[in-house]
């Protein structure tokens, strides 16, 4: 199926989605490329997280179309399919698997056949536990390995998911408000792991903090009321005066 | 390849458990046949047959606690399986009896004959072969499972709600299995049984045989059950029931997991019915009590969720407090017994009897090694 219809990793265009009359997404189209970071901003209802949800098939959109790759049509796919195309997503909240050991979180996670037949006959193997290894030594959490999950502190429970995330070996990694409810020494930390990311995999970052936007230093995507009101550098989106109104209010 | 996962699945409990059934599948008998009556060792052979539903209700435990305790999924309707296991032994049991029922019948079983029925029903058919009965004790429950759970988990039924249909499931198959018309015999159900594979059932050699097979047939599910959550569907399960979201983000198709280990544990549940119903020497429509099925999640509760030894145990010690306090003085008042119980496990001993000795080890190993103490378990969902 060599369909292509555009360059971009993920090409959202269009895209509609209502919840009872209220318009969420609103002819929402963006565009991101493959290798780009991107940081997208709001006020609160702007339709971030529903826009993540559309992308990784837990909202299908009342109209409007998204390909991942040029060729895969996202709005057919539910999230499995979806994440086994390589489309990973971090929770606003750390979601990981609380009474698993932080080990055993990274190999559920570990890009591996997902069908019930492969688990039930699953057997360990030298070459996943080094995958593990590399994963832990990234997300900097080796000396928790044998850790039950539901014991780590928020920071490090938000790394594990970024973890698992790599772990999945995704093409586009999608995170939801990676630093809220970090100590500041954690969110620089993070912009550092989140670089490092994106030298390999294409990442969309939907954050809250402007610091940590600024601290990024890619390419901002500013939403209001479900469609973008601006895009570019996080100088220019700043101080765009449609988004000092939205920010600020007028 | 598979022994290697077996005898990896098996940790020191898991042996402890296996040595404890297997021990009493022969020590029982042994007591039974071996001893004369007179001797204080001498088990009678009405405990033989007590024991033997004892093992059958933990076998039904055990395949509630597989896909409660280990997967999230509080079926109140399980009980469903385990009549349907019953009533498909107990089809075979009943044409069985040929000439030897009140009416002599060579083929239609008592109630039909009765009802002025003029032939046997389709779905009687082959009922009279052991191997078919066998087939049809793991093949009913299995597929109903699968149809109902494939609608259920595809349409994402969580939690109560899906708690609530399994409830409707069995209620509704209970009203199905009273009327005369259904054609298994009503609300007498089925029984009068005369043999087995040609052993009487009465005779005290065929129920310790029973026994027994029981007993074998609970370790043999306590190592499925082992090898299954040992495995990294295991794991997967776990995950599932403490992030559902998390899984399916990841690329787990969570419906398929709880469709599989859904059917697998109704297919035992159909088992243990269908050893339970020729101790008893009776099947009938109350086995689908919406109040059965509840009580059978008692038994899991009291034990100890996922743990699989305590579903057992749970299920033995309340079932043997039941057939304490059912007797004698204290009879009418052994329903407030079993709700006062279940409040009590719920607010002291939320892991159950199992699961708090379990944790309490585990405080103490993190202690000595200097680590932080265990965290909670993530607050109960039992609804889930």
């Amino acid at each position: 199926m060599d369909t292509r219809t555009t360059s971009s990793l993920l090409y959202l265009n269009g895209v509609t989605v209502s919840f009872d009359g209220f318009r969420a997404l609103n002819n929402l189209s963006l565009a991101v490329e493959p290798g780009e970071m991107r940081a997208i901003i709001g006020p609160n209802g702007a339709g971030k997280t529903t826009m993540m949800d559309v992308v990784t098939g837990k909202t299908r959109p009342d109209d409007g179309d998204v390909f991942f790759d040029g060729s895969f049509d996202l709005t057919r796919l539910d999230e499995a399919g979806i994440a086994d195309l390589g489309i990973g997503r971090k929770f606003q909240k750390p979601t990981v698997f609380e009474m698993h050991t932080v080990e055993d979180n990274i190999l559920l996670a570990l890009k591996n056949d997902r069908r019930v037949r492969a688990t039930l006959t699953w057997r360990e193997s030298a070459e996943e536990m080094r995958r593990i290894d590399r994963i832990l030594e990234t997300i900097r959490l080796t000396p928790l390995r044998e850790r039950i999950a539901g014991g780590l502190s928020h920071g490090q429970k938000q790394w594990l998911e970024i973890g698992m995330l790599l772990a999945q070996e995704p093409k586009l990694l999608l995170v939801d408000e990676p630093v809220a409810g970090m100590t500041d020494a954690e969110t620089r930390q993070t912009v550092e792991l989140l670089k490092e990311i994106n030298r390999d995999r294409t990442v969309v970052v939907v954050e809250h903090d402007m610091a940590f936007v600024r601290d990024l230093d890619v390419k901002v995507t500013c939403l209001h009321e479900g469609s973008v009101l601006a895009e570019g550098t996080i100088d220019q989106v700043s101080t765009n005066e449609r988004v000092v109104e939205v920010y600020l209010g007028r | 390849m598979i022994t290697g996962h077996l005898l990896r699945s098996l940790d020191r409990g898991a042996w402890i458990f296996l040595i404890l059934v297997l021990g009493v599948a022969a020590a029982v008998p042994f007591l039974n046949l071996l001893l004369p009556p007179s001797s204080p060792y001498h088990v009678p052979i009405y405990l033989v047959s007590l024991f033997g539903k004892y093992v059958c209700y933990a076998l039904l435990a055990l395949s509630i606690d597989l896909i409660w305790g280990y997967c999230g999924i509080l079926s109140l309707g399980h009980g469903a399986f385990f009549a349907l296991g019953g009533y498909a032994m107990g089809m075979y049991l009943m044409r069985q009896i040929g000439t030897r029922g009140v009416y002599a019948h060579p083929i239609l079983p008592d109630f039909m004959v009765f009802l002025n029925w003029p032939e046997l029903p389709v779905y009687w058919y082959g009922f009279q072969h052991f191997p078919y009965a066998l087939l049809m004790v793991v093949l009913v429950p299995g597929v109903l499972a699968f149809v109902f759970g494939w609608f259920a988990f595809r349409s994402r039924v969580t939690g109560v709600y899906l708690s609530i249909i399994t409830q409707a499931l069995t209620f509704a198959l209970m009203l199905g299995f009273f009327r005369n018309n259904f054609g298994f015999g009503g609300n007498n159900g089925l029984t009068d049984f005369k043999d087995i594979l040609g052993f009487n059932v009465q005779a005290p050699g065929t129920r310790n045989a029973l026994f027994a097979i029981s007993c074998i047939a609970l370790a043999l599910a306590f190592i499925i059950c082992r090898m299954i959550i040992t495995s990294k569907f295991g794991k997967v399960l776990v995950a599932i029931r403490d992030a559902e979201n998390r899984a399916r983000f990841l690329g787990y198709r969570v419906e398929s997991y709880k469709l599989f280990v859904f059917t697998l544990s109704a297919c035992m549940a159909g088992v243990a019915g269908a050893l339970y119903v020729p101790q008893v020497g009776i099947i009938n429509p109350s086995e689908f009590a919406p109040a059965n099925s509840i009580e059978a999640v008692i038994w899991v509760a009291v034990g100890g969720r996922g743990t699989l030894t305590g579903a057992v145990l749970g299920a033995i010690l309340v079932n043997y407090g039941k057939t304490t306090f059912t007797t004698g003085l204290l009879a009418p008042y052994w329903l407030f017994v079993l709700g006062g119980l279940f409040v009590a496990v719920t607010l002291l001993l939320p892991r159950g009897i199992v699961g708090t000795i379990q944790h309490w080890r585990e405080e103490r190993r993190a202690r000595a090694a200097g680590d932080k103490p265990v965290p909670a378990e993530p607050a109960p969902r039992p609804a889930e």
